[in-house]
């Protein structure tokens, strides 16, 4: 039997649950967590094997995702709007890709998803059933791994990449240290129990990404192998 | 849903909502304008939006690119702003805020688009209910003829064409507010709305504006301290005349 999809919430109007056949497949992770090589890795995969790929992420939107950027790099927006302005960003990427993609079959994959931007807010004190309501407007994905990275580890690999922390990905807009070493360990800490929290509602599979690129991918492509079998 | 008083802010909120051409900015203008007079802490809300947001949301106007779900959500989140950096220091530091349109402007149009009401309140569920909101009622045919009389030109998603009412502009414009309308009524008692007989005179209506508000609101308990400052030009007028007269005893 075909496993058709669902929305979380309320969907989208006009839109049929039924009518979305393909996959979605989430990966989620911090920046560091060897996210983004594993999706190259995927959809590399994916598309030598012949299956129809394609990909969105965070801040890619046509609409708003300048916008976004420019937001935050004068750090303007207070944090209910930047919340709704990302929101309008997914929702955004969610009517124009990843929702006519799966009505045509493919596979989706998604360099990060609503959880991401549910354990941002989280940390930021946001009301978790506000946040179930908004991302209401979201599918279920066929599969959710969570590339999981120790704090101490994820310094050592951001540094060693771009020799500098990242304003945002410190979480220093909250004023948890000046420090923006100790803020990173501390946000990054913090993110973690978040998606912890996240894993209870949502059940995502969270996977050991401390180990090497080769051993992790292994996995990746072994689960979501199996997860293309089944029909 | 909490109101500003209810949930202990110094400061009260005042909504105006209606159809576009019910007249209710002139009634609210006025209302401002005697507020002022009275010495009250009072600011007119201007739907104003940081440059960001606004850039964002006419980009999705002007190229159409807007769907029931992305017009509710970047509406919502230039709301966010105007409440995040506007609305609540001032309704922190004890002041009268008048807006023209609050989140019920975005409940009946979003909801007439098509989305879930349960889905649109829950998002602007951060913001507290108005102490008072008047809903200025009038004939559909009067508001209709007020905007169409001059034969504006309709902006796409403003005549709600987007919901492919009609492919004429005025005709669809003419629908989309009849079915706004019904949202309104719809939600009125829900949301204790005053309904205003926007077909009455202007003067008229004022008199009960002005009496509803200060029937609801203590307002001499938002008189400003002490009066306004003078300008700085009159202040050194006034120190060098007694400058003068200091000379001449």
């Amino acid at each position: 039997m075909k496993k058709t999809h669902q929305f979380y919430g309320h969907g989208i109007p006009r839109v049929k649950a039924a009518d979305l056949g393909g996959k979605l497949i989430v990966i989620e992770g911090a920046d560091g967590s060897g996210r983004s090589t594993q999706i190259a890795d995927l959809v590399n995969w994916l598309e030598t094997s012949g299956r129809p790929t394609v990909q969105v992420g965070l801040k890619r939107s046509t609409l708003v995702s300048e916008e976004l950027e420019q937001a935050q790099d004068g750090n303007v927006l207070s944090r209910t709007t930047l919340s709704l302005f990302y929101a309008t960003d997914f929702a955004d990427q969610l009517e124009n890709i990843i929702l006519p993609a799966l009505k045509a079959g493919f596979i989706v994959l998604a360099d990060r998803y609503i959880y991401t931007l549910m354990a941002r807010d989280m940390v930021r004190g946001m009301d978790e059933a506000w946040l179930k309501n908004l991302y209401g407007i979201a599918p279920v994905p066929d599969a959710v791994f969570y590339l999981s990275v120790e704090p101490e580890e994820l310094v050592q690999r951001n540094l060693s990449k771009n020799a500098t922390l990242d304003y945002w990905e410190s979480g220093m807009d909250l004023g948890l240290s000046r420090d923006v070493f100790d803020s990173f360990l501390k946000y990054q800490g913090a993110m973690q129990n978040a998606f912890k929290t996240l894993q209870k509602t949502y059940g995502f599979d969270i996977v050991d990404a401390n180990r090497s690129v080769n051993s992790v991918t292994k996995e990746l492509r072994k689960k979501i192998g199996a997860l293309l079998e089944e029909k | 849903m909490k109101t500003f008083a209810e949930s202990n802010f110094p400061g009260r909120l005042i909504a105006v909502e209606g159809l576009d051409g019910s007249g209710k900015s002139t009634q609210i203008y006025l209302l401002k304008r005697w507020l002022e007079a009275e010495g009250i802490k009072v600011y007119f809300s201007e739907w104003n939006s940081s440059e960001l947001v606004k850039s964002a949301t006419s980009k999705g106007k002007k190229r159409e690119l807007l769907t029931p779900t992305t017009f509710s959500l970047i509406h919502a989140t230039d709301f966010a702003d105007r409440y995040e950096r506007h609305l609540m220091p001032l309704l922190r530091a004890g002041y009268i805020v008048l807006c023209d349109r609050y989140i019920f402007t975005a409940f009946a149009r979003d909801v007439t688009r098509g989305c879930p009401p349960d889905w649109v309140r829950g998002n602007y569920s951060f913001a507290c209910a108005p102490d008072l909101t008047m809903f200025f009622k009038a004939d559909l045919e009067v508001s209709l003829n007020r905007i169409l009389e001059g034969r504006p030109k309709l902006k796409f998603f403003e005549a709600g064409m987007d919901l492919r009412l009609s492919t004429d502009p005025y005709e669809s414009f003419k629908i989309f507010q009849g079915r706004i309308l019904e949202q309104y009524m719809a939600m009125s008692k829900e949301f204790h709305f005053v309904t205003m007989d926007a077909n009455e005179n202007v003067e008229t209506q004022q008199v009960i504006v002005r009496k509803l508000v200060s029937e609801k609101i203590d307002l001499k308990k938002f008189k400003r301290r002490s009066p306004l400052p003078l300008p700085p030009s009159l202040r050194d007028d006034h120190a060098d005349h007694e400058k003068e007269e200091d000379k001449a005893a």
